[in-house]
């Protein structure tokens, strides 16, 4: 990786050291102004579009980027308050800075000139180019003959420009934003706007492994919870999930596409519909408490959400209900393509369905769908919609911050926004599920073979 | 001898069926038993949050559902309805084109820095989608686009445009040669995309179309986090979970359950419809990665 990026910088500077070198007036002045070099060989158009963006990155800068740029160290320094206006003998409320604003645009003023350099870069190797021709005597691309090269060799640049600018704007921009909100004190005793927060370094970190403190307390417990959660949700609903397909699948087994459809219905529905819709039915007054009770079966209504225990059976159990039916749609397919031999020769020595399924389908299966199992397991380390919709997080308790025995770690990130205000917690938060995430996706996905040979197919 | 194992076997067999066969049933029942509960529920003449049994007790009725659809006084379902489908069909269109873009370039097209892309995408992937909220929220709360429904068929647009992988699978398999062979021709790259692959593509087209589709129904998070509490903008996913509330769910129980019908039909409906492609999508992630 550290090679790559090596070896593709270096021609870089060297185009620019060979371009000042070798360059004539025009590609060196086009150094300084953009675009003069294509301008004085006739690419008039495409001379204005790079004079127009240095233009428009100069007015930019003087008017914002600079002033964006030196409010990144200290994020503001005027707070909202009141100031006595002596003439009129009142107090006025005075307009304070916004530290959000202000680091929103430090970050824009960046990304702003970051797009400028590699411009200005571009620029330099366009005229440069158009020099070399001219001087083999070659004819220089007019600027039709360019645009077409957008639609043929650079294709790539032309469909990627859009999507990849959305990107940038939406989800490349507000993660460098949060990522930068985890060193500061931005919780809810900073809020802009009225109050400022500032730069902390790395003490919201500190205080998460804390264990001395609350929040390190709250921390490590949801941590845990988490990872028992992620690997019941995961293991239970795959092997529960392979057994149900296996025995719709089995040879008596008759109206198999009705069973298959049965369960099928089941993901269909939106989640929010059917989580919502257990969540009430699971209710200590709920219908599922009041039949039972009708029956005789218990004096006292069972407490699904009420108790931690309790809580976090059901919330498996439900999870169940919900992933099932998926395993059981993905791996059909998949069932149906181990070799029939296996089986046939276990059977010939007699072994029972149940060695079977652990000495042959189980191994087979674990060997084909490691990589989506673990990525279920990611998945489910970042599974908000069953715990939100069912629990909230509840039952909620005082040992914890903001979070209940259910809470996963993004349920909790999503409490510390939404609840408590806390964004550089639930930054910080958000920069350990990402740890979590990656190492186990990159351990497996570096070693799948389409990543290694992607052309194998084609 | 072997007349005697045979019949001890179809015996065993016979068992065998019998058990699994009851097992499906049960299963089936607790699988399907929410599903019926709530239509049985939205039908339901006296509907009520606090009932503590199942069926209901008092007939059945279309009243939830005419309230529902034409009591707008506090909260405007057909609106929601009515805002979520644009939401979906704008997302539908940006995405679509988005995901076509991505996939097929990275597919199809060598170009320095591909490697990059990817790992990049993969990396913003692996964040938790909804951290971003906030910075979200203040990105165009400067341009003042907050509590609009235009927003957010480009922040969905561009979460989706993240998912290329299936898209990328499918133009991995189409041969090179048939480029190749075009290239020959003298069609160029843009030329080869449009009249050649994307006629080649209409199953990965429809899935693509049909997720983008579905997204804006299903996601609650975001709308929630964008909207406020600004009802005449909600989409149907917050404002039906918004009914569920302690301080609503008294009043709006038993038209929660007819919304929440009418949602699903559609949503089912396109589910089953497209369960192949989906299928097919999460197998080959399963295998390929």
């Amino acid at each position: 990786m550290g090679k790559k990026i090596k070896n593709a910088k270096f021609p870089k500077i060297n185009l620019l050291k060979e371009a000042w070198k070798n360059g004539d007036l025009f590609t060196k002045l086009a150094f300084f102004i953009l675009g003069i070099g294509n301008i004085a060989r006739k690419q008039i158009i495409k001379g204005l579009i790079y004079l127009a963006a240095e233009v428009g990155f100069i007015f930019y800068m003087i008017m914002f980027g600079v002033t964006a740029l030196s409010r990144f160290d200290d994020l503001g320094d005027v707070e909202t308050g009141r100031v006595l206006d002596e003439a009129r003998g009142v107090y006025v409320q005075t307009q304070g800075e916004n530290s959000l604003k202000l680091l929103l645009g430090a970050i824009f003023a960046c990304i702003v000139i970051a797009i400028f350099v590699v411009m200005w870069f571009k620029s330099i190797q366009s005229s440069y180019n158009a020099q070399k021709l001219q001087e083999q005597k070659k004819c220089v691309n007019n600027f039709r003959q360019d645009l077409a090269d957008y639609f043929d060799s650079k294709l790539h640049f032309t469909m990627l420009f859009l999507p990849v600018l959305s990107i940038m704007i939406f989800n490349i921009l507000p993660l460098i934003y949060m990522i930068l909100l985890a060193f500061t004190n931005c919780d809810q005793n900073h809020q802009p706007p009225g109050h400022l927060f500032d730069w902390v370094g790395f003490k919201n970190f500190g205080q998460m492994f804390n264990m001395n403190g609350k929040i390190g307390r709250t921390f490590f417990p949801v941590l845990g919870w988490t990872f028992i959660w992620a690997i019941f949700a995961t293991f239970l609903n795959y092997i529960l999930g392979m057994l149900l397909a296996i025995i719709i699948n089995r040879k008596g087994t008759r109206l198999k596409p009705m069973w298959r459809t049965f369960f099928v219905i089941t993901i269909a529905i939106p989640q929010f519909v059917s989580l919502l819709l257990m969540r009430h039915m699971l209710d200590m007054h709920g219908p599922l408490n009041g039949t039972l009770e009708s029956l005789g079966l218990i004096h006292d209504p069972l407490p699904f959400w009420q108790d931690k225990t309790f809580a976090r059976v059901t919330v498996i159990v439900i999870n169940l209900w919900i992933g099932m039916p998926y395993t059981m749609l993905v791996t059909t397919g998949i069932l149906q393509n181990i070799p029939s031999d296996l089986y046939e020769a276990a059977r010939v020595d007699g072994a029972k369905a149940s060695t079977i399924f652990w000495k042959i389908t189980l191994p087979y299966m674990l060997f084909v769908t490691t990589p989506k199992l673990i990525t279920d397991f990611v998945g489910n380390i970042n599974n908000f919609n069953v715990i939100f919709f069912l629990t909230n997080g509840a039952p909620l308790t005082n040992d914890y911050y903001q979070a209940g025995y259910t809470d996963l770690l993004v349920t909790w990130l999503y409490s510390l926004t939404v609840n408590s205000f806390d964004y550089n917690r639930a930054a910080v938060i958000g920069i350990f599920v990402f740890i979590i995430s990656a190492t186990l996706s990159l351990l497996t996905y570096r070693n799948t073979a389409s990543y290694k040979d992607e052309e194998g197919f084609s | 001898m072997k007349q005697k194992e045979t019949g001890s076997m179809r015996q065993n067999r016979l068992i065998a069926n019998t058990i699994v066969h009851t097992i499906l049933t049960i299963m089936s029942i607790v699988w399907l038993f929410p599903v019926v509960w709530i239509i049985l529920e939205s039908f339901n003449a006296k509907p009520d949050s606090g009932s503590s049994s199942f069926f209901p007790q008092h007939g059945f009725s279309l009243e939830s559902y005419r309230v529902l659809l034409t009591d707008n006084r506090q909260f405007m379902f057909t609106r929601w309805f009515g805002n979520t489908f644009l939401v979906a069909l704008g997302t539908c269109l940006l995405s679509t084109f988005y995901v076509l873009c991505v996939s097929y370039t990275l597919s199809r097209l060598r170009f320095k820095g591909r490697k990059g892309l990817m790992n990049v995408g993969l990396i913003l992937n692996m964040f938790p989608g909804f951290m971003s909220m906030i910075a979200v929220y203040s990105i165009l709360n400067t341009v003042n686009l907050v509590e609009k429904l235009t927003p957010l068929i480009f922040v969905y647009s561009a979460g989706q445009a993240l998912n290329y992988h299936i898209a990328k699978g499918f133009f991995d398999t189409i041969p090179r040669a048939v480029d190749e062979a075009a290239r020959i021709d003298g069609a160029t790259r843009w030329q080869i995309f449009t009249k050649i692959t994307i006629p080649m593509s209409k199953p990965i087209l429809i899935y693509t179309v049909l997720t983008s589709f579905m997204a804006p129904w299903l996601d609650f998070i975001f709308a929630k986090f964008m909207l406020g509490t600004k009802y005449e903008k909600y989409t149907i996913a917050t404002g039906l979970w918004t009914m569920m509330q302690k301080e609503y769910i008294r009043t709006w129980y038993g038209r929660f359950t007819a919304g929440a019908v009418l949602v699903s039909i559609p949503i089912s409906l396109l589910f089953i419809f497209m369960q192949k492609y989906y299928v097919e999508g999460m197998s080959s992630g399963a295998v390929k990665g």
